[in-house]
């Protein structure tokens, strides 16, 4: 079973962190190829719980505290990715992943290519970004846009418990690499999952609201955040769909552009900052494929031009709230 | 070394090998100035007994991991002359399908993970195939080959260490031919015997002669047997140096004359072939004969690049899609 759908049969609810634990649980159960290493992923499970009980299961060759060297652990992934194995390498948090850029952005992203096919690096790339609470400048980044950049690499950035597991699983079958940024702020998310065994296929986007009147898109984080602003403006009547691509490389494009061609209004809502953003890249493309199809200028509400501060209240200035994508969302449809 | 210990055909291997990277890099250095080959191209001249040393002492589902000046590597590990004339030309046929040209050459059924840009960024990829080797319980030992540069870089400290806290079968060869382009050693770090830094990670560390093909051969079969019995890593420092500049524009006047001579008086090929007329392992015609038949091995490559046809076009741009 591939499909791009959510899938709602024998679900349970479970937590974000539960569901990608059951994904590299079953993953890890199917493949004897497959194993973690990060920092303190074995014994204590990781900072946020997601390889709790893996240790245990698998055993201390397959489930691996590395040393906190960045560079020569995603390098080690990569190496073992060439050679047949299937690691999924853990980097705490996106930040550090700066110190591994070489190996990401020259080993691991250009292998495939440089050896004109011969190559692959079947390796996921596993680590959390975003704010948080007061984890200020270096622990609170949202750097999808280093990656999206560099061809080579594929992009995931999951939203919902369901589709976290879904997509983990199908990025440790990929032929890689693959890059897949979780949310600090989602570990604790609950949505429905099924019990049974399903993949949902990297590159395949979901509406996760239907709407008319705007057409408004938004990944990870943002994206319970924007649903939560389509419920406010849907009392004033504007009918907003969301549409979360989840995996940005490879973009679904289509989905995105059949809402466009419906809605004729967009917004684009990310948590990065908003320079040289994956969203500015969204809405280029939409002008490109759809201009004539849109009602009023594509609208962009993203994080600031800034590191992240520590004091709360500013920190919460930094990146979009509720409020924003509401007023965005009026903005867009005319409604101010 | 007595002649006793090396069989005829193990040490015509080694000068099989060195000879055949001796003539085919001199020969494409010829090519390359004719203008048939662009790009970097950093000779592997003089440094020829660590390649075919080590390699001659790996088997079948061992691995390397190269450097950008890797031809030696490639040769030693059993390339395809052809698909590697026919890289450097840039030719569909060529090892990379002229999508990576002399410093991204891998042959990664023979176990060469390739060749690498960027200067100590193969370490920890050899640190990951031996990794993986471990986990799978493969009896498989994987060489890392850097030279003085690369390890001042910080991946070198720290893939050491993980290869030692995991007591992986890596071995690690630093081939110091002492520059890193035209920075001497000395100044780029105080102490220039680098095999010492092995020590503070608990590694089994040595110093060789890396001219010597027999010293090279020796010391790296016993630290195969050291990462098979599971007690790797092993730092290897083979101290050589380069028969011309870093890379074929570069003239190397800085280097010193009366130490490339030292060296040049040290040539590993002159040694080897000293030493197969002396011990009787072999005569000099079967010496000239093992030539010619090199040579012609290598004018077929270079044929074989030159009829190859270029990369197709909307081959690459359906690639560019899929990216
Ligand atoms: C990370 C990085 N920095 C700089 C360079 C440019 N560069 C290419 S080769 C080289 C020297 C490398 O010296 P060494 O490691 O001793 O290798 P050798 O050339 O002696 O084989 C440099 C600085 C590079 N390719 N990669
Ligand atoms: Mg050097």
């Amino acid at each position: 079973m591939g499909a791009g759908a959510t899938v709602q049969e024998n679900a349970r609810v479970i937590k974000y962190r539960e569901a990608l634990n059951e994904a590299l649980r079953e993953e890890m159960r199917r493949d004897p190829t497959v194993f973690l290493m990060g920092e303190g992923i074995a014994e204590r499970g990781g900072s946020y719980k997601v390889t709790a009980g893996l240790l245990e299961e698998f055993g201390p060759e397959r489930v691996r505290d590395t040393p906190i060297a960045e560079a020569s652990f995603v390098g080690a992934g990569v190496g073992a990715a060439i050679t047949g194995m299937r690691p999924v390498v853990e980097i705490l948090f996106v930040d550090f992943a700066l110190l591994a850029l070489d190996q990401i952005g020259n080993q691991a992203a250009k292998y495939r290519f440089m050896t004109g096919g011969a190559g692959r690096v079947p390796m996921v790339l596993r680590t959390q970004g975003g704010v948080g609470n007061g984890l200020a400048a270096q622990h609170s980044q949202s750097l999808e846009a280093l990656f999206y950049h560099i061809p080579g690499l594929k992009l995931v950035m999951p939203s919902t418990p369901c589709d976290a597991k879904g997509l983990l699983k199908s990025a440790i079958r990929d032929d890689g690499p693959v890059i897949f940024i979780e949310h600090k702020l989602l570990y604790m998310a609950e949505g429905a999952v099924t019990e049974e065994d399903y993949l949902i296929d990297l590159g395949v986007g979901d509406v996760k609201r239907v709407g008319n009147d705007v057409t408004l898109i938004a990944w990870s984080n943002m994206v319970p955040r924007s649903l939560a602003a389509a419920e406010a403006v849907a009392a004033e009547g504007i009918d907003v769909e969301v549409v979360d691509p989840r995996t940005l490389v490879p973009l679904d494009k289509e989905l995105i552009l059949e809402s466009v061609r419906k809605t004729e209004h967009v917004l684009v809502v990310q948590e990065a900052p908003r320079r040289g953003g994956v969203a500015s890249d969204i809405a280029s493309i939409i002008q490109e494929e759809a201009f004539d199809y849109l009602d009023a200028p594509i609208q962009i509400v993203a994080g600031k031009n800034t590191p992240i501060p520590f004091n709360l209240e500013l920190e919460s200035l930094c990146v979009p709230r509720e409020e924003d994508i509401v007023q965005a969302i009026r903005r867009v449809a005319g409604r101010v | 070394m007595t002649g006793a210990a090396y069989s005829r055909e193990l040490v015509l291997g080694f000068y099989r090998t060195m000879f055949t990277i001796r003539t085919f890099e001199t020969r494409c250095i010829g090519l390359y100035r004719q203008g048939l080959i662009r790009g970097y191209f950093h000779p592997y001249l003089g440094q020829e007994a660590i390649a075919a040393g080590v390699c001659a002492a790996l088997r079948e589902g061992d691995y390397i991991t190269s450097t950008h000046r890797g031809h030696g590597h490639c040769i030693a590990r059993g390339g395809d002359l052809k698909r590697m004339v026919a890289e450097l030309f840039g030719r569909a046929t060529g090892y990379c399908a002229g999508r990576g040209g002399s410093m991204h050459i891998a042959h990664i059924t023979a176990g060469n993970l390739g060749a690498n840009g960027i200067v100590g960024g193969g370490i920890p990829l050899g640190v990951g195939a031996a990794l993986g080797a471990k986990i799978r319980g493969a009896d498989s030992v994987t060489v890392v080959f850097c030279s003085d540069g690369a390890s001042n870089n910080g991946v070198f400290a720290e893939s050491l260490n993980l290869a030692a806290a995991w007591d992986l079968p890596l071995i690690l060869m630093i081939e110091n031919n002492q520059y890193a382009v035209s920075t001497p050693i000395e100044q780029a770090a105080r102490e220039p015997d680098l095999y010492k830094r092995g020590a503070g990670y608990g590694v089994d560390s040595r110093l060789i002669d890396g001219n010597d093909v027999f010293e090279v051969h020796r010391c790296t079969l016993e630290a195969i047997e050291t990462c098979r019995a599971g007690r790797g890593p092993v730092l290897i420092e083979a101290k050589t140096y380069r028969h011309l500049g870093h890379h074929v524009n570069d003239p190397g006047h800085y280097m010193p004359q009366e130490r490339l001579n030292y060296y040049k008086a040290r040539d590993p090929l002159t040694t080897c072939k000293t030493f197969l007329l002396k011990e009787g392992l072999a005569a000099e015609e079967d010496v000239q004969a093992l030539e010619a038949e090199v040579q012609r091995e290598i004018e077929e490559a270079v044929e074989f690049a030159r009829a190859s046809p270029q990369p197709s076009v909307e081959e690459f741009l359906a690639e560019v899609e899929t990216y």
